[in-house]
């Protein structure tokens, strides 16, 4: 059967240039790159390439690139981090209603703490409004965390007047932004950006490796503790094959950067308008262009989303649903929530997300079974007209 | 197949039995809302207390949509009184089992066909023994 992998805002396959840098550095190269030796020093400057190759595309140092273990732990580490430096400072956070779990949820920690957090509102089309954000700025505020891209709607933050609001008043900036990664240009030097997680599976690179950029001269306190590796800043022996991944995986990125998103833009294009030619009351979540080059977010009136992944799943298509029906209580996402989208609505909300093997064949392969399934669904539905 | 339900599941979910509504339906039963995510309604027909029809639609997950095509099977045939008495523990089983986090599903399906039998009683004055203490629009999440 035809298998149609639309889910790559989830992950990405490892791509065969990127899993044969990784090889050698399994058993051949093996060396712990904090040894004094040989092998040592090989694995040392495999990291140092990595380091290089992930700064160049983001526009950073060097020395402002420290790997972890997903772009999650970078979430974590950047908020406590400012949160325990900079404690005499303030306790208070800004953030927004749509960020990822790793985010939100290491705010609600730090919320049981005793720190202050504002989750600040989006417009409908999932935009935060400056002067909102303005608005919330108080003298303890001592983080802005807003993410670059959402990873449910795609939409992408004005993240450099953003920035320059935090930077007027003096706070830090950070930003998740694990699903801009190697899909629209970033420059951190250019956007004003503090603080900045990124993460090697969505850009082709292996799971379990991502890192923390930090700027010259910003003090957080560590998160992992331990020995000296990341210039005494994150312990633990250097996930040397994954590091070494995400290098070539960002070196991959930086080069085919705009015709990997003039190729998906297209593709998304033609996704959004043929689906919403071919199946009446379909609507698009999330601004229309401001998005994320891969990202199709849609919802299809009178039918659960869930039960559309699974039909998708038997014809070999992989999507994703923000709602998940596990409980009694089926959980609306919290993204589309905060759009104000009615939560029925939001139930017949599915993701689908495109990515560099993705085809036109693929596309129509897909629209046709989705025009099918949507039919289908539609007639077993109790509140369709 | 897919690996989250089994086979049984997975065909009343792709091939539902009894879908549709009917006309002079002799009592309707309706439970959840698309709010709540998801939602049922059940139609049925009676003669001489026995459901000689049952359709249904549903908004909601696979597993909601196949509870709900496996316990109209189930109903069609059998006397008020026995209809009464399947359980949702009866409809899982009868479907091979559901997912731990998707047992609640078969609530839905359960309460919209008591919901369409007492809409039957209430039309035609009949009491029934298995519709002591039922209320159509409660919350119901007992697992008996």
């Amino acid at each position: 059967m035809k298998q149609v992998y639309l889910d790559y805002s989830a992950t990405t396959p490892v791509k065969k240039e990127v899993l044969e840098e990784m090889i050698p550095f399994f058993s051949e190269n093996f060396g712990n790159p904090s040894s004094a030796y040989t092998i040592g020093y090989k694995s040392r400057g495999a990291v140092d390439l990595a380091r290089q190759r992930v700064a160049s595309l983001v526009g950073a140092k060097e020395k402002e690139i420290f790997f972890t273990s997903s772009g999650t732990e970078a979430n974590n580490w950047a908020i406590f981090g400012v949160c325990d430096a900079m404690k005499d400072k303030g306790n208070h956070i800004i953030t927004t209603k749509i960020e990822h779990p790793a985010v939100l949820n290491h705010c609600e920690f730090l919320e049981k703490r005793g720190y202050k957090v504002t989750y600040l509102d989006v417009q409908k089309d999932g935009i935060v409004d400056p002067k909102a954000l303005e608005d919330a700025i108080t003298k303890d505020v001592i983080l802005i965390s807003i993410m670059l891209i959402n990873n449910e709607i795609g939409t992408i933050q004005p993240l450099k007047e953003l920035c320059q609001i935090a930077k007027k008043h003096n706070i830090l900036f950070h930003t998740d932004a694990v699903q801009a990664l190697g899909n629209i240009p970033l420059d951190v030097k250019e956007l004003g950006i503090d603080l900045m997680s990124i993460s090697a599976h969505k850009i082709y690179g292996p799971k379990g490796v991502g890192a923390l950029y930090i700027k010259d001269g910003v003090k957080i306190s560590n998160f992992m503790h331990g020995g000296s590796q990341e210039h005494a800043k994150r312990a633990g022996t250097e996930n040397l094959t994954g590091i070494v991944g995400f290098g070539k995986a960002a070196e991959i990125a930086k080069e085919h950067l705009m015709e990997h998103i003039d190729r998906l833009t297209e593709l998304r294009d033609y996704f959004i308008d043929r689906v919403m030619l071919k199946i009446p009351n379909v609507a698009l979540n999330g601004h229309r262009s401001l998005r994320h080059p891969g990202n199709a977010n849609l919802r299809f009136d009178y039918i659960e989303g869930e039960s559309m992944l699974l039909f998708l799943d038997v014809k070999g298509i992989s999507v994703s649903t923000g709602s998940a029906c596990a409980s009694e209580e089926t959980t609306p996402s919290h993204v589309l929530t905060a759009l104000q989208i009615p939560i029925e609505q939001i139930h017949s909300s599915v993701r689908f997300t495109l990515g560099d093997f993705t085809t036109m064949e693929d596309l129509d392969y897909t629209i046709e079974e989705l025009a099918v399934i949507v039919e289908k669904l539609r007639q077993i539905s109790p509140i369709s007209k | 197949m897919n690996n989250m339900y089994n086979e049984i599941v997975m065909d009343h979910f792709m091939n539902p039995r009894n879908v549709g509504e009917i006309e002079n339906a002799d009592g309707i039963g309706m439970y959840g809302s698309p709010v709540c995510g998801d939602m049922t309604s059940v139609y049925i027909k009676v003669d001489n207390d026995r459901i000689t029809d049952a359709k249904f639609k549903t908004f909601g997950c696979g597993s909601a949509i196949a509870s709900s095509s496996i316990a109209t099977e189930l109903m069609k045939g059998k006397t008020i009184d026995e209809v009464l008495a399947i359980t949702t523990k009866q409809i899982v089983s009868e479907l091979g089992g559901l997912p731990d986090a998707k047992v609640h599903c078969s609530v839905l399906a359960r309460h919209a066909i008591k919901s369409a039998i007492y809409d039957y009683a209430q039309k035609t004055g009949k009491t029934y023994a298995g519709l002591a203490g039922f209320n159509p629009d409660a919350d119901e999440d007992d697992d008996e």
